[in-house]
């Protein structure tokens, strides 16, 4: 006996927490993480809509495995930008990379 | 209906104890809940202590093939109890934990190595009927918390606070995680033969043993699962005789013992999916559905079906252990990406496409037609690789020839200048 | 009321575990936290119904992204033992932020979903399906993949996203010539 809406409040929290991680981190790995929970958050709503309103239709998880899908690929090509921005100036602070400012 | 002694001990040998109590005390609340304890305890419990059996049949078998005699001090003149006593030994040594390790991290590795290797016999049918839950998604299942087993090699090199866990570490991962690939691929072809992928309906599916009907997955399936498991002659993340250890060099005493359990349990329930997906499970000509009387002893008889074909597998499991060397960390990674994958890749297609067009034939034609198609794979994989192997001993000895004239071309010019 | 429970503690597990992954100085065990809540939110689906995506969510996240975070985490590791804190100046501000998307969001939900599990409303508990559509969901949804008339062309699309992916990756990642 539990409501749709308890699904779609610990997804909003979790997105919430994923959000302030993304807002005040400053390492960039602990950012790609805090955005990894805000899809996860994404996709627990997306299933939990397909759960309550159309069982019988995979919309809902068609659209999970394509965030899944997503996330993978952010991942590693934002994984791999990181290793290859440390490479080069020696720092993944999100607030020293900064070549771009003046 | 009522309690009976007699009736208990007859469905306890015909395996259908958990009916028979359902059939008295179904409607007591909570049954359902003690069952299910009472299945898990068993299953796990089952897993644990055969390593103990495990340890000690390795042992004896690497001991004759290399024309030893192996254990035999300890339990008898066959060393039965060989096990017993190593393993009283590692429980009464000192936990002892390094310096600067990451406590949280130390702790958890052996913890979530085990309870990965566990939880993956919750798919596994022993017998018609006898599994802990006939998951719809069963295979996929398992590949999925076979993944989990590579974070706590993770954590084991990491917490261990000493570069040459994080090494071996890093080593074991770069294998664990490249062999899952053609792992998976082949597991595709027992499930698209079978059209499920729920272990009892694989076995269901197969009145001809899927290894007769895709003889080249199996193979690769057996390659890999050798290469998941960490076992000769992919052993590189142990390699005892060249380095220490890889990722546990750390650990002593019964954590070390976990580590240890977990590679027995998996290798053994690697076994044991081979003899579903490919052997049949526990299928063996109708007798698992044998009835006697009013004895249905067929459940018994496929339980015993279904671990002969297991441990003939494990036994050839250490019998390749007993047999092969080890390969280089290179030709680990070479063969994996530029030969496995491919090859299983190419499978697939070859086997959809026969599949699709042999769809409505009977089961006969399917067999022989799946059975060419993979033989034509692997005989062009095989000339393939040959070829290969051809050209690159060629260069290897171009190689050698020009650094041997390069060595003797100086001399001729000091010659001369004279 | 079991299943209400076990979904609380589900819940409060991927929850707390969140918030150690924002909060906790130490990357390495931020990474560990964060894998602990990829892990509840499997339960989540596991409750849902939704035995396949549990699965793939082990084996994507868990398996996969997991094991690249903390690969990245060890290779760019000068920063691990940093005293200094590990917010920006703008922690506040973010807090505030967040909370107030939260109470908007939340005012959203209850607005159109009732929120007391006992309301004669419809959604207040999971609506009954037979088990067998519940066990042809993953056939169901393996056809609708492929189907010209549902999902192929944003599967190819996925496909094709995932490949540049790989070889993105690849190249960023390389190392330069000069390097070695």
């Amino acid at each position: 006996m539990v409501p749709l809406s308890w699904y779609l409040l610990v997804a909003a929290l979790l997105f919430c927490i994923g959000l302030y991680g993304v807002m005040v981190r400053r390492n960039a790995v602990a950012i790609l993480m805090a955005v990894e929970l805000m899809l996860n958050a994404v996709n627990i709503n997306l299933v939990a809509f397909w759960r309550y309103l159309s069982p019988e239709r995979p919309v809902g998880l068609a659209w999970a495995i394509f965030v899944l899908t997503v996330a993978a690929a952010e991942a590693a090509v934002g994984l791999a930008l990181l290793i290859s921005v440390y490479r080069n100036r020696g720092s993944v602070v999100a607030e020293e990379l900064d070549l771009l400012k003046n | 209906m009522s309690f009976n002694l007699v009736e208990f001990l007859k469905s306890l040998v015909s395996l259908t104890v958990f009916d028979y109590v359902r059939q008295v005390w179904g409607d007591t609340p909570g049954v359902e809940i003690v069952l299910d304890i009472i299945g898990v305890l068993v299953v796990s419990t089952f897993c644990l202590l055969i390593v103990i059996f495990l340890i000690w049949l390795e042992r004896k078998v690497i001991a004759r093939i290399q024309d030893r005699i192996g254990p035999n001090r300890v339990g008898g003149r066959y060393g039965l109890l060989q096990t017993v006593a190593d393993v009283l030994k590692l429980l009464t040594k000192e936990d002892i934990t390094p310096a600067g390790a990451d406590k949280v991290a130390y702790n958890l590795a052996p913890l979530t190595i085990v309870m990965a290797a566990l939880l993956m016999w919750a798919v596994m049918p022993f017998a018609p009927g006898v599994i802990g839950v006939d998951l719809n998604v069963g295979v996929f299942y398992v590949m999925a918390v076979s993944s989990v087993s590579v974070v706590s090699l993770l954590l084991a090199g990491w917490g261990s606070n000493n570069k040459y866990a994080l090494l071996g570490a890093f080593r074991s991962v770069a294998q664990l995680v490249s062999y899952e690939v053609p792992m998976i691929l082949s597991l595709l072809i027992p499930i698209l033969l079978a059209r499920s992928m729920s272990t009892e309906q694989i076995i269901a599916a197969q009145d001809v043993p899927f290894i007769i009907m895709a003889p080249l997955s199996a193979l690769i399936f057996f390659i890999s699962a050798l290469a998941e498991t960490g076992r000769t002659p992919f052993d590189l993340l142990e390699a005892e005789s060249e380095i220490v250890a890889g990722f546990h060099v750390e650990y002593g005493g019964m954590k070390f013992g976990m580590f240890f359990l977990a590679e027995f349990v998996s290798t053994l329930f690697m076994s044991g999916l081979f003899a579903t997906l490919y052997l049949g499970g526990y299928r063996f000509f109708g007798l698992e559905n044998l009835v006697i009387g009013d004895m249905e002893i067929g459940r018994l008889l496929g339980l015993i079906v279904f671990f002969v074909k297991m441990f003939t597998i494990y036994f050839i499991f250490i019998w390749i252990r007993g047999t092969l060397p080890r390969v280089r960390v290179d030709q680990l990674l070479n063969f994996n990406w530029k030969f496995l994958v491919p090859v299983t890749l190419v499978l697939i297609l070859v086997v959809a496409i026969l599949d699709k067009l042999a769809g409505g034939a009977g089961i006969w034609t399917r067999t022989v037609v799946q059975l060419v198609g993979n033989g034509v794979v692997g005989l062009v994989a095989l000339e393939l690789m040959r070829r290969a192997a051809r050209r690159y001993r060629r260069e290897q000895e171009a190689m050698v020839m020009t650094r041997r004239e390069l060595a003797s071309a100086p001399a001729e010019v000091t010659v001369s200048s004279h | 009321m079991v299943e209400q429970i076990v979904f609380i503690l589900v819940s409060l597990f991927t929850l707390i575990t969140a918030v150690v992954v924002v909060t906790n100085r130490n990357l390495f065990h931020a990474a560990l936290a964060l894998m602990a809540s990829f892990l509840g939110v499997a339960g989540l689906y596991v409750l849902l119904d939704a035995g396949f995506l549990a699965a793939a969510q082990l084996l994507v996240y868990i398996g996969a992204i997991s094991i690249l975070i903390i690969f990245a985490i060890m290779l760019t590791r000068r920063l691990m033992h940093a005293l200094e804190s590990p917010f920006n100046s703008q922690w506040g501000l973010g807090a505030f932020t967040a909370v107030v998307a939260f109470a908007v969001m939340a005012g959203v939900i209850a607005q159109f979903w009732p929120v007391t599990p006992d309301s004669v409303t419809p959604l207040a508990s999971r609506p009954e399906v037979s088990a067998s559509i519940l066990r042809g969901s993953v056939a169901e949804l393996g056809r609708a993949l492929v189907s010209s008339d549902a999902y192929v062309i944003p599967f190819e699309i996925a496909s094709v996203l995932l490949l540049a992916a790989l070889i993105g990756a690849i190249v960023v990642a390389w190392p330069k010539a000069e390097d070695e």
